[in-house]
């Protein structure tokens, strides 16, 4: 198993995708959630906005990446924007080289994921005492110390959850890949994590169950050790709050 | 001096912080508005090679067609998405909730054994488990079949684990005049604590049902024959194959969303509210 090259392929291309998918939503959730927590004024509304991409599919997000914002025509939204400024128009999804397919897989998994996040960060950061900023304010800190000495520690035991479930979440990554990627019913034989990988073992053509079971452990083994490591840190983290 | 400066500053922020917010929403919003926008376009404005920001003709008979396109099993699919969704729902909620009810509630030995068991089962990712549940599925016949698709579903852990961590919080004494007026956990349960946890419940109901609908890869193992199709594998298969109109596939996307969106639109709070309370995980 570990020395099949496709096997290890696919753990490559998990943590190709992780290193992208993981800190970009980290980021981007937790900038919208600081921007949405200091807003007065239809703050409800921009919350359900960032929010409201939760409730739809992988699938549906697949349809319009692929046929509409990154379908390879000219008058797809990308190749549109591009062809405003001159530039000429990107196969998007057609080429393996160079790899554009990682940017539509990471943008549609962002647009599906940010809000939750950001929901979980908002709850974090309501949980921070009004005190610790007003002390803050009479010492005289603002602006990025106020977030770097106050924000953030205090969202320590809120950050390690969401890049544990951002960790675990990409690791599981399957319907973006199937839907955008597969063309004509067949699927291209790169960029496949591990779990499009187990499909196609296990239950496309092979039907070799015991390969994929024994892909299937090999892959619990290392989601159970980063969990445990994580959990380790989780915990640390809650002793020193 | 420095008050009068802070203030401008503030207001110099305020201004950024709500550009910056107004352009963000912008861009999330944009692929609706193109899903909705592509719903009502011909097929032949659809592969123009301009961009077009509005259909330039409104095509409803995309919507009329789907329904009575006998390539696209829509009624069928979205009858089967209701079912399990449905069931699924209701079938989680009663499950989960009497589980958490009861390792919150109900003292026995092994109740903490019982716990970390299903804590436990948190830790393997359900995806992994999906080949050895396909072949028990397979094994019991329910290939194709509404059972094998509802059923492997009613029991989830996280949901358990929530519940419990919600009922330790709710108010002991509440349940207490209960047992003194003679209901037993199982009258205390259904006619005290669950009318009164109803944002809770709201919440998981809603995650429930969403996380249901848009399942994707369990249908799609299970569900080999046309009959048994949600909707998201008929989206899928359509959308990989390319075997069907776009723009009738933009049409069906967007039938397959609205009813989630709205009533996500109606339970969100329930949602924020849950994650606030209880810091409610998952996906």
């Amino acid at each position: 198993m570990l020395r099949d090259p496709a096997f290890r392929s696919s753990l490559v291309t998990f943590l190709a995708f992780a290193v992208f998918i993981v800190p970009t939503t980290f980021v981007i959730s937790l900038g919208a959630a600081l921007l949405v927590a200091r807003t007065r004024v239809m703050q409800s509304f921009f919350r359900t906005v960032f929010f409201l991409p939760t409730a739809c599919s992988y699938v549906v997000a697949a349809l319009v990446w692929k046929m509409s914002i990154f379908s390879g025509i000219r008058s797809g939204l990308a190749n549109a924007v591009l062809g405003w400024f001159g530039a000429d128009s990107i196969p998007w999804l057609s080429l393996a080289d160079p790899p554009w397919y990682w940017l539509v897989i990471v943008t549609a998994r962002l647009w599906l994921q940010v809000g939750f996040y950001m929901i979980l960060f908002l709850a974090g950061i309501q949980r921070i005492s009004p005190t610790l900023y007003e002390a803050a304010a009479i010492d005289g800190a603002e602006g990025w110390k106020v977030f770097r000495h106050i924000t953030l520690p205090q969202l320590r035991a809120t950050s390690t959850a969401v890049l544990l479930l951002l960790l675990i979440n990409a690791f599981q990554a399957f319907d973006e890949f199937y839907n955008i990627l597969s063309t004509f019913g067949t699927y291209p034989p790169y960029a496949r994590p591990p779990l499009v990988y187990l499909y196609y073992t296990a239950l496309g053509s092979g039907q070799d169950f015991g390969h994929g079971s024994a892909g299937a452990v090999i892959l619990t083994l290392i989601i159970a050790i980063v969990a445990v490591v994580q959990g380790r840190i989780l915990r640390l983290g809650d002793r020193g709050d | 001096m420095a008050i009068v400066r802070s203030k401008r500053q503030t207001r110099i922020t305020g201004w950024a912080r709500y550009s910056a917010l107004v352009a963000a929403a912008l861009l999330f919003l944009v692929p609706f508005y193109l899903l909705v926008r592509s719903a009502f376009m011909r097929e032949q404005d659809l592969g123009s090679p301009d961009f077009h920001w509005l259909p330039p003709v409104w095509e409803t008979s995309n919507l009329t067609g789907l329904f009575d396109n006998p390539a696209i099993p829509m009624a069928r699919s979205l009858l089967n998405s209701g079912l399990i969704a449905v069931t699924q729902t209701i079938g989680v909620l009663v499950v989960s909730g009497l589980a958490g009810y009861g390792l919150a509630r109900i003292p026995y030995r092994w109740s903490n054994a019982v716990f970390y068991t299903i804590t436990a089962t948190l830790l393997i990712p359900a995806a992994v488990t999906f080949v050895p549940s396909f072949v028990l599925v397979s094994t019991l016949g329910w290939i194709s079949t509404l059972r094998g698709l509802i059923i492997p579903g009613l029991f989830q852990a996280l949901a358990t684990f929530l519940f419990r961590q919600f009922f330790l919080g709710f108010p002991k004494e509440i349940e207490e005049a209960a047992f003194i007026d003679g209901l037993g956990y199982w009258g205390t349960f259904w006619k005290i604590v669950v009318p009164n946890s109803f944002g809770f419940v709201a919440a998981i109901g809603t995650i429930t049902f969403i996380g249901s609908w848009n399942a994707f890869l369990w249908p799609l193992v299970i569900g080999r024959d046309q009959e048994s199709w949600t909707v998201q594998i008929a989206l899928s298969t359509f959308l990989t194959a390319q075997s069907v109109q776009v723009s009738q596939l933009f049409m069906a996307a967007l039938v397959a969303i609205v009813p989630l969106l709205l009533m996500f639109l109606f339970l969100q709070r329930w949602i924020v509210e849950g994650v606030e309370r209880t810091g409610i995980g998952g996906d």
